[in-house]
């Protein structure tokens, strides 16, 4: 019975987080445009782009390699999966015992390493370029999310997500600077590696600023769509990650029935809402960065990350 | 099973002793490269049997006087033969591939015996023997290097190989000889182990291992021969260097600072080896994401993946000082199953990187590029490893560093509270490490096999077949297999991790399907992650091909380029990123700290219609410390011995008189102690 539950829950959060992923991107878009005071489009239209996109055939340069077919498919696999391993509004899934943080770092590592490759596949300026600083950027970015694992992981005792969210949930451990200081780590991160203000603006095709586009420029029709998604599912992932381990209030516990699921559901709907317009006041608010500004963000947040493990250890007395 | 193994080794000899006749012809060199490989092959069933049955041990009827020679074959160097006997398997294949004729002797000669002289090592029980077996090891690996010594910079390389060579072999000798002085029976193990040093003694031999042991492994800063010698020497001598040599020189600093030294080192111990391997770790990742030359950049990520194995080793070491013997089993088990993943994709790769100047005649990325065309088999292969070097799920190289960064985020438990901020900044370094890693193979294969061509050798490459196709087939596989497997990998090595930690309890919880670091702990189940991860990306191929199936082709897009011109079939190859441009934002980034690197920008005057210079390099600090007061202090030392020359005979009479006085008085007070 509880693997039938633990199943039903992962496939109905999968199927939350397919549906969801588009619309989440439309709704900071749309969000942002009206705080600047435009219209805007419509939420549902990153959906509406998926569908026309898939319908079309891909156009691939002439130099074009296997690479450029397959990495699509290797990055939406990597992001589904690690999206499927982050609970919404239910823990205790069947890939909970699975939901390593270290391992939802590689699967983003891999997701990131097929973008590169496809975007150095045509050998086109722009594409080795994103890859370059794609690449350059998560190398401070990866060892600023292992310091917050540490500091969830010595306070829960695990790197699993699963364990560490029931274990703050329970609200034992109280407020700790640590995990502010590993809050503020984990939003650094989630900016960078969603390609956002001030890292990287989402919106632009200015070439000389741009990471993220420069690797898809070549991507066009079905391939096109699945960079789309895997980018929308990244968002998610990122957003109920940072809602899932700093506000873990209202989630379902591991075989809880369905009433415990729908309200687990709105309250991962509210959550998810907060966060998107908390991104899209930020990004609002704030200027992109100079590429060369953005190791000394990523810096700050490494350094931030170390402080926070170095409070635990001086304020806890761990021996 | 020994006998076998030792009988192997008199084979390796034979093959040897034979090989300048044999270098005549192509039959010859392929019957020695054929051997080196049976050799290998039972090598690695020889590691197989001593890790799954009792260990054994051989005297061997001649030795120095004071003892004879003994060979024995534990769990800890069976692990290592294990890893030697794979890559030499590979290595002597690929080169059984190669050969197109008659070969210059000094490149047939000195391999078995350099296969010999590594099997050697690991399969010594008293010191004589395994210094034997390592200065075989160094000598026969310099006269490769050396092999086409008409290019001064390969002479170079070997020069410097030799200095650090013999340094390490000066430091092993010191090590062993004032490992045997606390004992009356010689420098057997068994021996060794019943008197293990302590107080200064214990400091010094812990100083002169790593120094010996170190300078082979290339941990920094003892490091600066590596990038220059793997990459002289032919590349299935490369592959072997980099992959076992490496190794076989960390089984010497484990065997003594673990076995030999005894159990009661204190905590210092693992925070020196782990200090050093942070280092090596962080120094070797970032010169791999700045080099230009294919096989320099992979020999600097071998110092970057000793410096992670070495990371684990002295973590193991804390722990064990610290009696947490089931943790210290995770970090122990860490640094064996890395040492024998980069062992796999480390041959790969070099054999891939023999295989792209085979075909296309460079080993500058600059003059690389767009090869999956033209060697798709070698691109296939080589991009599993690259991408197991990267650190990515599923592959051998993330099962590692996964349980490596599990350990040291434990590391805590260990109480001190230096210690525990040291292991976090060295969590946070070793990640750093490993994302540098990912960047430096990104690199490494967008820039070799990806884009277009940069040079016409490299569209007009072609790739080999046959035994040199299947020498890069196999360590590929045995990548993809080690890296769902790392349970079972860890099972196999359990005797070697209670032989080097001393826990008996803890280490049935590592193995099986899902790798768990302690009960209750996080797990990682590669099958099973493989298993969805296909199942997601396939469901994704099933759902996105539906609609629309089939492709188009058309020119690149480029933002709108238009399309080169009937000379140019490829396009200006300089359109795109080159080597130095990729390296860019990590030289301005951590360049500029670590390895002093620089910028600099010739503007011409307005209106001059020369063009600007842009001008970017970086050193290695240990390197310029080397090129510079070393050899001055040298230079300084010679000019005064030349006096001696001018000394008149009473003079010199006087001076033996004195050397001969102050010997009988060193002898004196020695007695009295």
């Amino acid at each position: 019975m509880s693997i039938f539950t633990a199943l039903v829950t992962q496939l109905l959060h999968l199927a939350l987080i397919l549906a969801l992923a588009p619309v989440l991107t439309g709704c900071v878009r749309w969000l942002k445009a009206r705080l600047m005071g435009r219209r805007g489009p419509h939420p549902l239209q990153p959906w509406r782009d998926l569908l026309k996109l898939l319908k079309k055939r891909p156009v691939l340069a002439e130099n074009a390699s296997a690479i450029s077919r397959a990495a699509p498919y290797v990055a939406v696999g990597a992001a589904l999966l690690a999206a499927a391993l982050v609970p919404s509004f239910a823990r205790g899934m069947l890939l909970a015992p699975f939901a390593d943080l270290l391992l939802i770092a590689g699967l983003l590592a891999l997701r990131r390493f097929a973008m590169a490759l496809a975007g150095m596949d045509v050998g086109t300026s722009f594409g080795g370029l994103g890859a370059t600083r794609e690449m350059a950027f998560a190398a401070l970015a990866e060892p600023a999310f292992v310091l917050a694992a540490l500091i969830f992981a010595i306070l829960a005792g695990t790197t699993n997500l699963d364990v560490i969210i029931g274990i703050f949930q329970e609200g034992a451990l109280g407020l700790r600077v640590s995990l502010g200081f590993a809050a503020v780590a984990l939003l650094a991160v989630a900016v960078a590696e969603n390609a956002r203000i001030p890292v990287d603006n989402p919106a632009t095709h200015l070439e000389l600023t741009m990471v993220h586009e420069a690797m898809i420029l070549e991507a066009s029709g079905r391939h096109l769509a699945l960079w789309d998604f895997q980018a929308s599912l990244r968002l998610t992932l990122w957003l109920a990650l940072l809602a899932a381990v700093f506000l873990p209030f209202g989630m379902a516990a591991p075989g809880a029935g369905p009433i415990a699921w729908i309200t687990g559901l709105l309250v991962f709907i509210a959550k998810m809402a907060a966060l998107a317009f908390t991104l899209a006041v930020f990004e609002s608010a704030i200027a992109k960065m100079r590429v060369f500004r953005v190791p000394e963000f990523l810096g700050a947040a490494l350094l931030l990350g170390l402080l926070g493990a170095v409070f635990l250890f001086v304020s806890t007395g761990l021996s | 099973m020994l006998i076998a193994l030792a009988l192997a080794l008199v084979v390796l000899a034979i093959l040897s002793l034979a090989a300048p006749l044999l270098a005549w012809a192509a039959l010859g060199v392929r019957v020695v490269y054929a051997g080196a490989a049976l050799v290998s092959l039972v090598f690695a069933a020889g590691g197989f049997v001593g890790l799954v049955s009792a260990p054994e041990a051989l005297a061997l009827p001649f030795g120095p006087p004071w003892g004879a020679m003994r060979l024995a074959l534990d769990p800890l160097s069976a692990w290592f033969l294990l890893i030697l006997g794979l890559c030499g398997v590979a290595a002597s294949a690929f080169a059984f591939g190669h050969v197109k004729g008659p070969e210059a002797p000094r490149r047939l000669v000195p391999y078995p015996l350099f296969l010999a002289g590594m099997a050697l090592t690991l399969l010594a029980a008293d010191g004589f023997t395994l210094v034997l077996g390592f200065e075989l090891m160094s000598f026969a690996s310099w006269v490769l290097v050396a092999h086409e010594h008409e290019q001064a910079e390969n002479r170079r390389a070997a020069r410097l190989y030799l200095g650090f060579a013999a340094l390490g072999g000066a430091a092993l000798i010191l090590c062993f000889g004032w490992l045997a002085a606390g004992t009356s029976a010689g420098a057997g193990f068994a021996a060794l182990r019943a008197a293990p040093p302590d107080g200064l003694r214990a400091l010094a031999i812990l100083l002169l291992v790593v120094i010996g042991a170190g300078s082979k492994a290339g941990l920094v800063p003892l490091h600066v021969w590596l990038p220059l010698a793997h990459p002289a020497a032919p590349s299935h001598v490369s592959a072997l260097m980099s992959a076992a040599m490496t190794k076989v020189a960390l089984y010497v600093l484990a065997r003594v600072v673990f076995d030999l030294a005894g159990p009661a080192q204190p905590l210092f111990w693992g925070a020196v080896l782990m200090a050093l391997g942070v280092a090596s770790a962080i120094m070797g990742a970032l010169r791999a994401a700045l080099e230009e030359d294919t096989k320099t950049l992979l020999a600097c990520s071998t110092i970057e993946n000793i410096g992670l194995i070495t990371l684990g080793l002295g973590l193991a070491l804390a722990f064990r000082a610290a009696d947490l013997g089931a943790l210290s089993a995770v970090a122990a088990g860490a640094a064996l199953l890395h040492a024998l993943n980069h062992a796999m994709f480390k041959t790969l790769l070099f054999l891939g990187a023999g295989e792209v100047l085979h075909g296309a005649a460079s080993r500058r990325m600059d003059r690389l590029g767009g090869l999956i065309h033209a060697m798709p088999w070698t691109a296939g292969l080589v991009l599993v490893g690259a991408a197991a070097a990267a650190a990515l799920p599923p592959l051998s190289g993330f099962a590692s560093e996964w349980l490596l960064l599990q350990a040291l985020i434990a590391a805590w438990r260990v109480g001190d509270l230096a210690f525990q901020i040291g292991a976090a900044a060295a969590t946070a370094l070793a990640a750093l490490a490993v994302a540098l890693a990912a960047a430096a193979m990104l690199r490494f294969y967008g820039l070799v096999f990806l884009g277009r061509p940069r040079s016409p050798r490299a569209a007009g490459a072609t790739e080999l077949s046959g035994a040199a196709r299947a020498a890069l087939i196999f360590p590929a596989t045995l990548t993809v297999i080690f890296g769902l497997t790392p349970g079972y990998l860890l099972e196999l090595a359990a005797p070697a991790l209670r032989l080097l930690t001393g826990a008996g309890a803890g280490l049935s919880a590592l193995g099986g399907v899902t790798v768990t670091v302690s009960e209750g702990g996080a797990g990682y189940a590669p099958m099973i992650i493989f298993a969805v991860l296909l199942l997601m990306g396939g469901a994704a191929v099933w759902f996105a091909r539906r609609q629309a199936p089939g492709i188009l082709h058309g020119p690149a897009w480029d933002c709108g380029f238009i399309a080169p011109p009937h000379h140019l079939p490829f396009g200006d190859p300089t359109t795109q990123v080159s080597a130095a441009g990729m390296a860019q934002p990590l030289r301005r980034m951590l360049g500029k700290t670590l390895l002093a690197a620089r910028e600099q920008v010739e503007m011409p005057p307005p209106g001059s219609i020369a063009p600007a210079h842009l001008q970017a390099g970086f050193h290695d600090p240990v390197l310029v410390l080397i090129a510079g007061p070393l050899p001055r202090a040298r230079d300084r030392l010679a000019a005064l011995a030349e006096r001696l020359r001018d000394f008149s005979l009473r003079q010199c009479l006087g001076l033996g008189f004195a050397v001969l006085l102050g010997l009988m008085a060193l002898l004196i007070w020695l007695e009295r102690r």
